[in-house]
């Protein structure tokens, strides 16, 4: 262990709300682009972020702020383990147990508009876990490892070109991941208003700032994900990153919400289907890593 | 100005509610939203939720049901907002004003800090509604509201 397994993590610990605000306020201006529109200065985010952490605090219950710090503190565990190159399988499970507590918070207030968002939470959970676990198991079978320091270190051709099928499956996932339409069900990443505000609509003040940051992370970190399709030279894994993200916001645009039953379809039929095909192909192929 | 104040002028997120209006107001206040007025330049959001808003926009002319609606919204919105009473009903009952069912204005109920008149105001009225507004805002302090 090296001094950069602790300063890459650090580093990218403190940095990632300022990538993840920027990459936010980015998202808001090109979405203002695409719909004819001038929209807010780049820097919008982190005005709304101070805006919303000098408001006055209103907590509905006691355990819901305990459920938002959890959402917060699980995500950048995830985001620190991920940095630190450390086991792909973990940082999905604890990304699992981040996204519970986003819907347990929202199941511990009396609100029903918090309770349908916290049931539609799950169902998106429910929807994208599956795809995240059998990508990390297809890494597995391509660079022999589930630590990311490896999958990093023994790429020396990219996963992409093997992997294909994965990456498209986690296009899905990262739309769902990512709050953005046509998988916009419990919340969306804009404001946009359904059933008030799904899974949100309990915190205010300082607690939605937290949501917010919490967002940041996860965003940085689904990145990184990407990027690791293309681990070598790294410049052009986060190209390939940024483009996705772009993807992401077209789609986000040109797409209507579909209904959660269509979510799970779409996500378990041909992402984890992909993914599975794409195993499969490699299995065949004699292509995975002999242990 | 400090970075607390810069960051609530520049991040409004508005709240509307009509209180029993004609709905003219309410099509003015989403024409500000509109890509030929686009107000989200300025932070400004159309934000569904009291928990989240900082500027409660009010149309119509409040009657004696849906006061309390008002009231409850007013209470769940987080220190420091804003009242702003939308169109001439808003800000006196209007036309309305000498009817049996109707209260005759949102300062009736609540504390108004803004009244843009107008059946109804033009968006740039209304726009120019929530600069005075904030305006207001720089002068308010951080204390939880009493009215």
């Amino acid at each position: 262990m090296s001094a950069w397994d602790i300063v890459v993590p650090v580093v990218a610990v403190l940095g990632a709300p300022f990538l993840g605000g920027f990459l936010r306020g980015l998202d808001r201006k090109i979405t203002a682009r695409m719909q004819g529109r001038v929209g807010p200065p780049v820097v919008q985010p982190f005005y709304d972020f101070v805006k919303l952490y000098s408001k006055e605090r209103i907590a509905t219950t006691r355990e819901s702020l305990i459920w938002v710090w959890g959402y917060l503190v699980l995500t950048v565990t995830a985001f620190a383990l991920f940095f630190a190159g450390q086991d792909l399988l973990i940082v999905v499970f604890i990304l699992a147990f981040a996204g519970a507590s986003l819907a347990l918070g929202a199941f511990s207030v009396k609100s029903p508009y918090a309770h349908f968002g916290a049931h539609r939470e799950i169902l998106q959970m429910f929807s994208y876990e599956p795809i995240l676990i059998l990508a990390a198991v297809a890494i597995f079978l391509k660079s022999g490892s589930f630590l990311v320091r490896d999958v990093v270190a023994m790429s020396q051709q990219p996963l992409l070109p093997d992997l294909p099928l994965v990456f498209l499956a986690l296009l899905i996932a990262l739309g769902i991941k990512l709050r953005k339409s046509p998988f916009d069900i419990a919340a969306s990443e804009h404001a946009h208003q359904e059933i008030v505000r799904g899974v949100y609509t309990e915190y205010s003040g300082p607690f939605l700032a937290l949501v917010e940051l919490t967002h940041w992370y996860e965003l940085v970190l689904v990145l990184g994900f990407v990027a690791l399709f293309w681990a070598k030279p790294l410049w052009l894994g986060v190209v390939i990153a940024l483009a996705v993200y772009f993807l992401e916001l077209l789609i986000d645009n040109i797409t209507a919400r579909v209904r959660w039953s269509w979510m799970v379809t779409i996500s378990w039929a041909l992402g984890a289907g992909f993914v599975l095909l794409n195993i499969l192909l490699l299995e065949f192929a004699g292509n995975t890593v002999r242990l | 100005m400090d970075l607390v104040t810069r960051s609530r002028l520049k991040s409004p997120w508005i709240l509307h509610f009509s209180c029993g209006g004609c709905n003219g107001c309410d099509i003015e206040i989403v024409a500000c939203l509109t890509p030929l007025y686009d107000v989200e330049r300025f932070g400004m959001l159309n934000i569904g939720n009291p928990k989240h808003a900082d500027v409660l926009m009010v149309t119509g002319p409040v009657n004696k049901r849906n006061y309390r609606v008002l009231r409850n919204l007013y209470e769940q919105t987080p220190a420091p907002s804003l009242v702003m009473a939308i169109g001439a009903c808003a800000c006196t009952g209007g036309i309305f004003r000498t009817c049996y069912n109707v209260v005759g204005g949102i300062d009736k109920i609540i504390p108004a800090d803004v009244y843009v008149p107008g059946c109804p105001p033009r968006p740039e009225a209304i726009i120019d509604g929530v600069v005075l507004a904030l305006n207001k805002l720089k002068e308010k302090s951080r204390t939880r509201k009493t009215g």
